[in-house]
């Protein structure tokens, strides 16, 4: 081998020995196996999950819905006015009750049934999630569910004779679209258009009324939140007019409901704490049927309960 | 055996000769050599599945990814791994959005991954061998060095990975609020089974 070396052959050598030299480098920079598996990965359509705590916000909906075969227990309870004072315990002597069971049939679609204690009311609607917030290989701003609710009034028990009422004047009809954006893992914010027509009114109401809900929630940690709820109805009837017209009016006296509350989740349990000026709990009650001025002090406290039980395990 | 050539007059022109032959045959069988450690060194995982279990006071909590994706070099012993925490499906999908968003964070730290080395093995081996795993493994923006024992097998051109581990939550900053920590174990047992075969 020693004869190999002359000028030329050396040059020749040279090359050889800088290419093997140089060869392991290259191989080297490539040997990051981590390196590789990240560059091989393609991006995927991220979906913005947990925008809420919960399936109600306040007194209303949140965009959430349950995951399929998963059953909602919800207890949810309203006290009397704070403004009652200490006679009434600041309005912990009475409540009205909501119970109600919302099951999930497919991860988007939920249906559930419910009993309120306030004009005796049963309920049932369908909860459908239509589009979901996404980002990563396809984005869309938004999670859209659709709510499409109706309510039967069982109080009063009978209508008088004569009077022309029948069974289908204690129904009224909810459609809602529920809109809501995550816009950081703090906070999210919610609109909520909504139509109610009531069968039968009060003289100083109409039968097909608009609202428009603005909400959203704040987190204070992990598993605490602070949320806020407002429902504004174009079509609430005017209070002078009412009370100019009546000597007790009180009755038919319509507010716009307005609620903050505190969300603390335990695992398969919701707790919420609110303070409102409304006490029904389905569409019809709180968005058309607020009795209570909140500004005048008749703030009504209440807590929604809810327990999931995963009926089916879902694969 | 060149040495009967040597005179100065042709000692050039022999030499380049052989010369040009061995740089071509070094430089092919280097190609060759590399070549080679790409096609029949490198592993790719055609099935590979993490999954934990955690045993708990009210409720065990198991979930697994079947998403993930790995890399393992058969001559180095060097082995990597990496996936979407997202990936993860529990049976209860409640339990899901819960550890996606309150232990996880996994909007903040989406992926979790292992690099390091696999050593006690070999290709030739038949049977189960017992190995030993050490190297970087990040969970929730943490990274730590691990050792974790596990098996080898070889089957034709398919080789079997698995291994069993434990993971200490507070290790890896994910913390447990106060309010359901009777419900959540502050350690899971992670178990690796993965299917490699050539890249």
């Amino acid at each position: 081998m020693i004869l190999f070396i002359d000028p030329y052959n050396l040059k020749c050598m040279r090359r050889v020995i800088l290419l093997l030299l140089i060869t392991p480098l290259a191989a080297f920079a490539q040997d990051d196996l981590l390196g590789e598996l990240e560059k091989g990965t393609k991006p995927e359509v991220e979906y913005t999950f947990a925008t809420f705590k919960g399936t109600r916000l306040g007194n209303g909906h949140t965009v959430e819905t349950k995951n399929a075969g998963a059953l909602e227990f919800i207890f949810q309870h309203r006290f009397g006015p704070v403004s009652g004072g200490a006679y009434e315990l600041f309005g912990l002597d009475q409540a009205d009750v909501r119970l109600g069971l919302d099951y999930g049939i497919t991860d988007n679609l939920s249906v559930s049934i419910s009993r309120n204690s306030v004009d005796k009311t049963m309920d049932g609607y369908f909860k459908y999630k239509a589009l979901r917030q996404s980002s990563g290989a396809k984005t869309f701003p938004v999670t859209i569910t659709a709510l499409a609710g109706m309510a039967y009034k069982l109080s009063p028990k009978d209508f008088e004779e004569g009077s022309g009422l029948e069974n289908v004047d204690r129904l009224s009809y909810t459609g809602q679209l529920l809109i809501a954006r995550k816009f950081s893992t703090n906070f999210s914010f919610q609109l909520m258009p909504t139509f109610i027509h009531k069968n039968m009114v009060e003289f100083n109401e109409v039968n097909d009324q608009f609202a428009l809900g603005v909400g959203g929630r704040t987190k204070l940690s992990k598993s605490v939140a602070l949320t806020f709820e407002y429902y504004h109805n174009f079509n609430l009837p005017d209070n002078d007019d009412t009370e100019a017209l009546l000597e007790d009016p009180s009755f038919y006296l319509r507010y716009n409901s307005l609620t903050f509350g505190i969300d603390i989740e335990t695992g398969g349990h919701v707790f919420q704490l609110l303070l409102t000026n409304a006490i029904g709990l389905t569409e019809r009650a709180f968005i058309t049927e607020t009795r209570d001025d909140f500004f005048a002090g008749d703030i009504h406290l209440g807590f929604n309960v809810t327990r999931t039980f995963q009926l089916k395990k879902s694969k | 055996m060149l040495t009967l050539l040597l005179s100065p007059s042709n000692i050039r022109r022999i030499q380049i000769l052989p010369m040009i032959i061995f740089k071509k045959l070094l430089f092919l069988s280097y190609l060759f050599i590399s070549a080679q450690s790409y096609s029949q060194q490198r592993f790719f995982a055609e099935k590979a599945i993490v999954s934990f279990f955690s045993d708990a006071v009210v409720e065990d909590i198991s979930a697994t990814n079947e998403k993930v994706t790995s890399i393992f070099d058969a001559v180095s012993g060097e082995v990597a791994y990496l996936m979407n925490i997202k990936d993860f499906q529990f049976p209860n999908k409640l339990m899901q959005v819960h550890f996606n968003e309150k232990y996880m964070e996994s909007e903040k730290y989406p992926k979790s991954s292992f690099q390091g080395k696999i050593s006690g093995f070999s290709l030739n081996a038949t049977g189960k061998q017992d190995v030993k795993a050490s190297g970087k493994l990040t969970i929730h923006g943490v990274t730590k060095n691990i050792e974790a024992p596990g098996t080898v097998e070889v089957n034709g051109n398919r080789l079997t990975v698995k291994s069993k581990f434990t993971v200490k939550l507070l290790d890896y900053n994910i913390k447990v609020p106060q309010i359901v920590w009777q419900n959540i174990a502050q350690q899971v047992e992670v178990t690796v089974d993965f299917v490699y075969r050539p890249l």
